[in-house]
């Protein structure tokens, strides 16, 4: 039976699930491949998006209408239970996404960039002077296992 | 209202008690009474902990009905024997970390700030004990991200120290989010099948779906969620950043209990709501979470033995270690199960006295701990260094400590199932384990301390927790029978609720 139906018409007929896929992949792709760090959450947020549609879509009822009672016994309701989930999904939405802002605003105060790659940059610099003066100091007294404790442990302060 | 209301209600109060004490505590100015509030807080779910414990060893099978809206249109807690174990070890560390935190999260963040930081943490205990104990699919995200939200909150607060930490929080709080939604997609096509989110209905209803793919793709997509919250590699690349520069106290609650959760939840989904379609899931532990188990076991202890700071290496083998409990459940016998169960709890033990040792040396020296720094450390403060290398032995793994029974058990449920090589990859592997805790031995114990090195004053405070974790580590080694019966006990309810 599904068979005969050209897959173009299956297609047409569940575009909805068509333009969840596409928000989804985008939003992952944004996610994963800009350095810009807003980016990244505006991103996150459609990944979060295209997923409140698809529940969205799963409980609408063919023909049903919003889920209010009418009063009329024939009437067809769509499922009321998947907008109330993503109810709850887009409440989560919003905590993650305003925390993400906030933490992006404190790193801008830090480091005084929001571009991944510079950040991380400067993050790889933090760790480097500790280990240049060991360097430094290692070539002094190289051989000597206990002076060279004795710097490193001096370099740690 | 009698006695009885309060037994009725014992599941919803281990996670009731810890959020609505969390709006309060961020309304207190002063930062030791609010730590007196989180105290009183891990303090009670301690000890409904504790009653859980006891009535499920009677062998029944909590179940609480929240708002007393029956299943499935209610939302279900149910607590059985594997909850109670997980529940017990999560409370009672989070308990110990509590009180270790009075000092190290005073002297790590600004004192403004102390109050909100006891409120985030009372937030993340309060979300990973209820991630534990819902019955419900999409509740269980729901927690999820309240925890989450909260762990990046406390991990963000290590920025006063090192801004490093804000890029850690940030990552964790992007990829966690990420985990989180995936596993949303999956309930989400569980659902359109079945039209339930109650785990126990949708065991019911789930082998009677003739749309196999279907159930195939939800279960990747929620499986692969739980991963990344479980840092199970390779999706693990949050973990190391998060727990190395998040304040010393936060490292040690969140190694200690925030996976294990995760790990739970894992274990739940695979036996309890896919029970009943064995071919699906046996398929994903066969091909993905034993060997990226392996993977994880090797890459973390070799990612350890080159970490040079120690909070990082701790953070490392922990990726290690967490490849330890997934290979148990991975392997699925009753064995393998409750040697990942027995694993939980011990781990839980190692990793919170291990961050906790490094916390205490770091509030002594007031500078990042390193293998070097770390250099006579063994006689300026014995009593630190002692319970450290107690529970240094037990990650490795030496007899008569908790993480002895840990691999001894794993290693039986192993042979059992004639895993020959997954056995000489475990050993070998601990034997990579001594690689790097030797080094910090030698430094310790071997070296002798920079001339001008400062005095140190080892605070009861901050040893009284860690001796009680070392202490429990040589217990627990010793007479392992409760452990392991609640253990055994665990992997029964898991593998029969299933069918």
């Amino acid at each position: 039976m599904m068979n005969e139906v050209p897959l173009a018409v299956i297609l047409a007929e569940n575009w909805n699930y068509l333009v969840v896929i596409t928000l989804m992949m985008s939003g992952l792709f944004i996610v994963i491949s800009r350095f810009n760090l807003v980016k990244k959450l505006v991103g996150l947020s459609i990944f979060q998006t295209s997923v409140f549609l698809f529940y969205i879509s799963v409980g609408k009822v063919a023909g049903g209408t919003a889920p209010i009672i009418t009063g009329d016994p024939d009437t067809l309701y769509s499922n009321p239970l998947p907008h109330v989930l993503i109810l709850t999904a887009i409440v989560v939405g919003v905590a993650t996404t305003a925390l993400g802002l906030a933490l992006v605003l404190r790193i801008h105060a830090a480091f005084g960039s929001i571009e991944e790659d510079e950040v991380l940059a400067m993050k790889a610099e933090d760790g480097l002077p500790r280990v240049r003066r060991i360097l430094e100091q290692q070539g002094d007294r190289l051989g000597d296992r206990q002076g060279q404790a004795v710097v490193e442990g001096e370099a740690e302060k | 209202m009698s006695i009885y209301a309060i037994f009725n209600n014992l599941p919803a109060l281990l996670v009731v008690v810890p959020l609505l004490l969390s709006p309060i505590t961020a309304l207190i100015p002063i930062g030791r009474l609010a730590w007196v509030v989180a105290l009183f807080g891990s303090g009670v779910s301690v000890i409904v902990a504790i009653l859980l414990c006891s009535l499920t060893a009677s062998g029944i099978r909590i179940t609480y009905f929240m708002g007393n809206w029956p299943p499935p249109w209610g939302i279900e807690f149910v607590v059985d024997s594997a909850t109670s174990l997980t529940v017990m070890a999560m409370t009672t560390l989070a308990f110990l970390a509590t009180l270790f935190a009075d000092r190290a999260l005073s002297a790590e963040i600004a004192a403004k700030d102390v109050g909100k930081a006891y409120s985030a943490w009372l937030l993340a205990c309060g979300g990973l004990y209820g991630l534990v104990m819902t019955a419900d699919a999409f509740n269980l995200f729901v927690f999820l991200e309240i925890s989450a939200l909260a762990s990046v909150i406390l991990i963000a607060l290590g920025a006063g120290r090192d801004r490093r930490a804000l890029i850690a929080a940030y990552n964790y709080l992007v990829i966690g989010a990420v985990g989180a939604t995936f596993y949303v997609i999956g309930v989400g096509f569980i659902y359109a099948v079945t039209g339930s989110l109650n785990m126990a209905d949708l065991a019911d209803r789930i082998p009677d779906v003739e749309a196999r793919s279907i159930v195939f793709i939800g279960f990747g997509f929620m499986v692969v969620g739980m991963l990344v919250k479980a840092a199970v590699f390779p999706v693990h690349i949050w973990l190391p950043a998060a727990y190395s520069y998040a304040p010393s106290a936060v490292s040690t609650l969140l190694a200690a209990i925030a996976t294990k959760a995760a790990i739970y939840v894992l274990a739940r989904i695979v036996f309890t709501i896919f029970g009943g379609v064995p071919e699906v899931t046996a398929l994903a532990l066969e091909w993905v979470v034993v060997p990226l188990s392996i993977a994880g076991i090797f890459v973390g202890t070799i990612m350890a033995i080159y970490e040079r700071d120690l909070k990082k290496m701790l953070a490392f083998s922990s990726i290690a270690q967490i490849g330890y409990i997934t290979l148990g459940i991975g392997i699925a016998t009753s064995a393998g199960i409750a040697a990942g169960f027995i694993h939980i709890g011990n781990h839980a033990l190692i990793k919170g006295g291990l961050f906790m040792a490094v916390g205490g040396i770091f509030l002594a020296t007031g500078s990042r701990v390193s293998v070097m720094s770390m250099t006579g450390i063994g006689r300026k403060m014995p009593l630190t260094a002692t319970a450290f290398l107690i529970c240094g032995f037990s990650l490795i793994g030496l007899p008569l400590t908790a993480g002895f029974i840990s691999k001894l058990y794993l290693v039986r449920a192993l042979l059992d199932n004639d895993n020959l090589v997954i056995v000489g990859l475990v050993l070998a592997s601990s034997a990579l384990s001594v690689m790097y805790l030797w080094k910090i031995v030698e430094v310790m114990w071997v070296r002798p301390a920079p001339v001008d090195a400062l005095e140190i004053n080892e605070r009861p405070a901050l040893y009284i927790p860690l001796w009680i974790i070392a202490i429990a580590n040589i217990w627990l080694g010793l007479d392992a029978s409760w452990l392991v019966g609640a253990a055994e006990a665990a992997a029964a309810s898991l593998l029969g609720a299933g069918g």
